[in-house]
């Protein structure tokens, strides 16, 4: 575990020290109190929540203790490989039961989250690249799909991430990031939507 | 594993290596709302070293993500969490309070900052230019939504909601279904949101109980997205109303709809909406989606002099040589629509300020990539050095909270492109005074900044008044509360 981190230590060191580091602090989020807020979200989030922790309640313990790697070794974790607009690979362990948003920011890959999983943006658009992981997941939702709609670089095997959770099915699954800049100025698909 | 470290170890190297300098880039956003954030958030990314400074017009950070999104929307609002570590990671200031144009001149700006980056967006309107246009009781949407979410300048509009049981909204857009949903939803449910309490009370006593949501064009057309129009459809107590003749599609229409996904949601949805039989019942407050109508113009009421009474519209039909490129021809016939309140929701536009080029058919700045254009030529290769563009200003008023994530991607990237190949003044060559040339000149004009910790008092105030009233906060609306929550 300790020795296959040391070699990314520099740089994540570099990087803690002169950046903004979502996940640093994200995963910071996961202490005592804001553990709370999450069991009692308040009323027009109530909705969304539920559908999200939906079929992750016996996952539930997992979800929210992600603080770190430490105590969850015995946690059936699936692997998981992100492949990002560079066409650069990592390759990460995802605890059952975990979102790949979740998963991504744990390990410092650059997935945005600007709605931090409450299905009111599409920032965290990633594409399954091989189909038959696709259909082994559940059908997105209607209030998915509306959000998968507004992603840029939509594609025949896009999902929001915060939404594919981790199931042993899904052991060996690829993800790419899409590459937003090079769609963006492109012609062709290009929503407008206010 | 080798590579991946070998990869990041450069990429960091690198990133750092323009900066080892005792004269770090000093870059200045003007504007905060998700195009001057996500920008900021960018280059602190981009160029470890660099000092970002934001500044704002009004003391409270966030832009349209607090005055724009709806009262009923929290979850959009969530990227507050994410702009609000990027102020206060250490390199970056918010500085509110600061009006570019005022305050300090675009020139000045330049001569403080090595890099200045517009993303002031849109605070302003397209126009009809249709006669009756100045009634009482026509608005901007931009300015309906403004009064109802607290923002000091939409304090005063004072929208008389109580004189007509009929409002008419000029667009299909999802700002119209926005305005739409305030004036339509219960407004017990309105009361546990962060809507402003004025506003509330104003909806509380409206007697308005029919919308009609009017379009030039067709359902194939129609600017609104799926989310929105699935909520709007699901109100309690409304009934819809949607002509199902609208709802045929013509040869081109089947054309865009075929390469547009979110567009054949659309249209399926209005297409069930108009298939359910109405039920009329007690209270119930009616939604009426109005096709192929062009505002003619304002007729004005013989009771109340200046005041609204109706729109006088013209039917029309679609022409044009094929998808994306119809337009709705008047044919002739007319049709009035009586209505006491009028919304205009056909699109923002930006302003323009001294020494700023800008292109005043398209409302924006011309730009390449986010490089700041000197004219409208299209010539790429006559930039104004170390200016640059990004959200709606150099879009146009069109997208989400998300689309300026690519927008900054794209002009952080030309700023960086433009430093590497020297075509901007490189700042160990000449360093810029920045931050505390800003912070001078700017008491000795006596303006008072807001900074991100004084928005933080007026943020706590918000909540802590919100919370005796199960709301998530109450929003304080005038200069004066907001000055004196932050500076006190």
């Amino acid at each position: 575990m300790l020795s296959s981190r040391l070699p990314r230590l520099g740089p994540w060191i570099a990087k803690r020290l002169f950046t903004r580091n979502y996940a640093s602090i994200y995963r910071g989020r996961y202490n005592q109190s804001t553990r709370n807020r999450f069991l009692q979200p308040p009323a027009f989030q109530q909705l969304s929540l539920n559908k999200l922790y939906n079929g992750a309640m016996i996952g539930k313990h997992n979800f929210l203790s992600t603080t770190s790697n430490e105590g969850n070794e015995q946690k059936e974790t699936i692997s998981v490989t992100f492949v990002d607009k560079d066409g650069e690979e990592q390759h990460i362990r995802v605890p059952v039961g975990m979102s790949m948003l979740e998963a991504a920011h744990e390990n410092d890959i650059e997935l945005e989250g600007a709605c931090e999983g409450s299905l009111a943006c599409s920032t965290c658009h990633v594409i399954v690249m091989d189909v038959e992981y696709y259909n082994k997941l559940e059908d997105p939702t209607d209030e998915e799909n509306d959000m998968l709609d507004l992603a840029f670089g939509l594609s025949e095997t896009s999902r929001l991430g915060c939404q594919v959770i981790a199931k042993p099915e899904l052991d060996g699954i690829r993800l790419a990031i899409p590459a937003a800049t090079r769609n963006f100025a492109v012609d062709g698909y290009v929503p407008k939507p206010h | 594993m080798q590579n991946v470290v070998i990869l990041q170890a450069r990429k960091w190297f690198s990133r750092s290596l323009s900066s080892f300098s005792s004269n770090p880039l000093k870059v200045c956003v003007v504007g905060s709302g998700p195009a001057g954030f996500y920008t900021a958030e960018k280059m602190l990314k981009a160029h470890q070293q660099a000092q970002v400074d934001i500044i704002d017009r009004l003391p409270t950070p966030f832009g349209l993500v607090r005055s724009g999104v709806a009262p009923d929307h929290p979850e959009t609002k969530i990227v507050i969490n994410q702009f609000s570590r990027v102020a206060q990671h250490e390199q970056c200031s918010f500085l509110g309070n600061v009006t570019l144009g005022s305050s300090i001149s675009l020139s000045e700006l330049r001569k403080l900052y090595h890099v200045v980056v517009l993303a002031y967006g849109a605070e302003s309107d397209r126009s009809l230019g249709i006669p009756g246009e100045s009634l009482k009781g026509i608005h901007s949407a931009r300015e309906f939504v403004w009064w109802y979410n607290g923002h000091p300048d939409g304090r005063n509009l004072d929208p008389d909601l109580k004189n007509t049981d009929a409002a008419v909204i000029l667009g299909q857009g999802n700002v119209a279904l926005d305005v739409a949903r305030i004036l339509l939803r219960p407004t017990a449910e309105l009361a546990t949101t962060d809507i402003a309490n004025y506003a509330l009370a104003a909806l509380e006593e409206s007697s308005i109980r029919k919308v009609y949501l009017v379009g030039r064009r067709g359902p194939a057309q129609a600017a609104c997205t799926a989310k929105e129009l699935r909520e709007i459809l699901g109100i309690r107590n409304v009934d819809i109303s949607i002509q199902e003749v609208d709802l045929r599609l013509t040869p081109a229409d089947e054309e865009e709809l075929k390469s547009n996904r979110i567009k054949r949601r659309v249209h399926e949805l209005l297409s069930k909406a108009a298939a359910k039989p109405r039920t009329a019942g007690l209270n119930q407050r009616e939604l009426h989606f109005v096709f192929f109508r062009k505002p003619d113009s304002f007729q004005e009421s013989e009771d109340r002099t200046g005041h609204v009474s109706g729109v006088h519209f013209e039917k029309t039909v679609l022409k044009g040589d094929g998808p994306g490129k119809q337009i709705a021809i008047g044919t002739g016939e007319f049709e009035d629509i009586k209505c006491g309140l009028v919304l205009k929701s056909i699109g923002y536009k930006s302003v323009p300020v001294d020494g700023l080029p800008f292109d005043y058919k398209k409302g924006i700045v011309p730009n390449f990539r986010g490089r700041v254009l000197s004219d409208t030529s299209g010539d790429p290769t006559l930039l104004e050095e170390g200016l640059y563009v990004c959200g709606w200003l150099k879009r146009g008023p069109t997208g989400i909270v998300a689309t300026n994530l690519h927008c900054a991607e794209e002009t952080v990237l030309s700023i960086s492109e433009d430093i590497e190949k020297g075509m901007l003044i490189s700042s160990a060559a000449l360093p810029k005074p920045g931050r505390e040339g800003l912070l001078q000149l700017l008491q000795d004009r006596d303006v008072r900044i807001v900074s991100f910790s004084d928005w933080e008092k007026i943020d706590s105030e918000e909540k802590r008044l919100g919370s005796s009233r199960n709301k998530p906060r109450e929003k304080l609306s005038t200069w004066d509360e907001l000055h004196k929550a932050a500076l006190e």
